[in-house]
């Protein structure tokens, strides 16, 4: 599978911030496959050694369309049809928010300059760090959107932990995540304080843990073959590229959810509410194995009233920044080796954090 | 996956959004205030498909497809079609007994102190999660002996009765959460789970609880009730 590992690994830090070896690496890349006339390209992957993507998917297509009838029945049982209903609509609803993410991230890639982040964000990492945590409040999307910006942001040489820091803060802190939380809690106003406060401190922390402990080699951006070619053709390459990549890993943790969502109980949860230690860590798995969209889930939360605050607020802080469905989708983003680091230690950050904040607000 | 290929899943799942949030359908998975937002991505799905098949027609920009297979990236681009498939195939439909089954009644204790008055008619035409809040939290005070007509869908309750049921929703249908109301008096019986009634009643002191999370559950002292066809936006 992994065949020019070499190739794909690249934008290490060293990498990101030299253009030119990119630039002449695709420029290879362009010349050796330029010169194929365009005639007979298609033609040799429908005859050649494999058979051609499309041609998988219209015989895929069609067998279904002819197969549909068995399809729907077999689907019927009310725990499938409901599992169905919740991964289609978690779908349906992340759409626009990825779409909107993924626009904004092709055009920082491909029209925001790289200087314009040097002049933006202090040079110093520890300070850039708080900076791109509270830029967060001004990208109104929940969490599908900010990765691939996230990812947009270090390709064009920000330093990864004010990227991550932004990455971590933007769902949580922006102002319609933060009013649906007033509004889901109108007798406790101080639970959008907490949760303001609380995700603002992980943002950061996570921020400049990465600056501590992080290594840049755990990121693994995948290739983009958008340097050297005109800017349009380099935008939808970069929003075709994100949305077949970010969408499909965000397919993967929308079954992950609905999953969940059907074989979970909430009976079994429920036992779990009097013990005020296991409560918090049980809501906190839960925010991460539902995936809800951060602008629902403080209504969620308020309907978990046999919950204290304190565990309700650690659902608030978890959830945005890790659940399946982000989890699937920064492994695909930013690497595995990324993911499967980044995930655990920002579940312990957000816990521990949400109880400290808890015992002082709530 | 080489790039043809992504151009057509881009412009099925455009397709599908489209077609999703043109018409009623989309109201089964989301928020009706989400549409415009729908379309929106819809057409930038649409558009996207479209660049990347006319780039790949005109063979600027080509590239060989070793490099997104290295990433085993794409690859997962195929599950795009699984939403596809969802909404244009199957088109499962909205959430019912069985979601509503599975979860506690979604009272919460985030009540409101003061309940304005009922909105004028006779019967007063209000929400599952109005009558319940005023129900439990105000103990009926607010409701004044009126009578009040809701619609909901039915589910199995103890024994041969049953509960009218409704899904409200944030977002999206992965946090809808059900709100359940008994019924007595000349209450809707021998019904199949997810049969849509609109019922006609006064408040009732009666109340029960809910066996999955222990909330309490209001009842509703029925007049009469008659069968309908499920409403064009089935949550609330």
């Amino acid at each position: 599978m992994r065949v020019k590992v070499s190739d794909v690994t690249a934008p290490t830090a060293e990498e990101d911030q030299d253009p030119s070896a990119t630039d002449t690496r695709d420029g290879a890349a362009l010349a050796t496959d330029d010169p194929s006339p365009s005639g007979e390209g298609p033609r040799r992957r429908l005859f050649g050694d494999r058979v051609g993507s499309v041609e998988i998917l219209a015989v895929v297509l069609v067998l279904l369309v002819l197969f549909r009838n068995p399809l729907s029945s077999a689907i019927s049982s009310p725990r499938l049809q409901t599992w169905t209903t919740v991964f289609v609509s978690v779908m349906v609803q992340a759409v626009p928010f990825l779409v909107f993410g993924i626009l904004l991230s092709a055009v920082i890639a491909v029209f925001v300059p790289r200087s314009f982040w040097a002049r933006a964000l202090p040079s110093h990492p520890a300070l850039a760090v708080p900076v791109a945590s509270a830029a967060g409040v001004v990208l109104p999307g929940c969490e599908c959107g900010s990765v691939p910006i996230a990812g947009s942001l270090i390709r064009r040489g920000v330093t990864p932990a004010a990227a991550l820091a932004f990455l971590l803060a933007a769902p949580a802190i922006n102002p319609i995540v933060l009013t649906a939380t007033a509004v889901a809690f109108p007798n406790n106003p101080e639970m959008v304080v907490g949760r303001g406060v609380a995700s603002l401190i992980v943002a950061m922390v996570m921020g400049w843990l990465w600056l501590r402990l992080g290594k840049a080699e755990w990121i693994r951006l995948p290739h983009r073959d958008d340097e050297g070619v005109p800017r349009s053709v380099a935008f939808w390459t970069a929003v075709r590229h994100d949305v077949v990549h970010a969408g499909g890993f965000l397919a993967l943790g929308a079954m992950a959810a609905a999953t969940i969502n059907v074989i979970v109980p909430e009976r079994w949860l429920l036992t779990l509410a009097d013990n005020p230690v296991l409560s918090v860590l049980a809501l906190a798995v839960l925010a991460v194995l539902l995936s809800i969209c951060s602008e629902a889930d403080a209504f969620v939360a308020a309907s978990l009233s046999q919950f204290s605050l304190t565990a309700r607020l650690a659902f608030l802080v978890v959830g945005p920044m890790v659940d399946l469905k982000l989890i699937s989708m920064q492994a695909g983003v930013f690497g595995r080796r990324f993911a499967f680091r980044f995930s655990p230690a920002t579940f312990a950050v957000a816990v521990l954090v949400a109880v400290g904040v808890g015992a002082v607000v709530l | 996956m080489n790039r043809q290929a992504q151009g057509v899943v881009l412009l099925l799942l455009g397709g599908a959004v489209l077609k999703a949030s043109l018409t009623d359908m989309y109201l089964r998975y989301v928020k009706a205030g989400l549409q415009p937002f729908l379309i929106a991505a819809g057409v930038v799905l649409v558009a996207a498909a479209v660049m990347t098949l006319i780039h790949d027609l005109r063979g600027r920009a080509d590239t060989h497809d070793g490099h997104d297979h290295g990433t085993g990236g794409p690859k997962v681009g195929w599950l795009l079609i699984l939403p596809v498939l969802g909404l244009l195939l199957v088109a499962p439909p909205a959430l019912g007994s069985y979601a509503a089954g599975q979860s506690g009644t979604a009272l919460t204790s985030q009540s409101i102190s003061d309940y304005p008055p009922l909105p004028p008619g006779d019967p007063a035409q209000i929400s599952l999660l109005e009558y319940a809040s005023r129900a439990v939290f105000d103990n009926g005070a607010s409701l004044d002996g009126r009578s009040v007509q809701m619609t909901g869908f039915v589910i199995k309750g103890e024994g041969t009765e049953l509960i009218l049921a409704r899904i409200i929703l944030s977002c999206c249908a992965a946090d809808g959460r059900p709100i359940k109301i008994g019924m007595t008096g000349d209450a809707p019986h021998d019904l199949a789970a997810d049969t849509w009634v609109e019922v006609t009643g006064r408040y009732s002191t009666q109340h029960g609880t809910d066996p999955v999370n222990g909330e309490q559950i209001p009842y509703l002292d029925v007049e009469s009730w008659t069968r309908i066809d499920p409403p064009k936006n089935q949550y609330q």
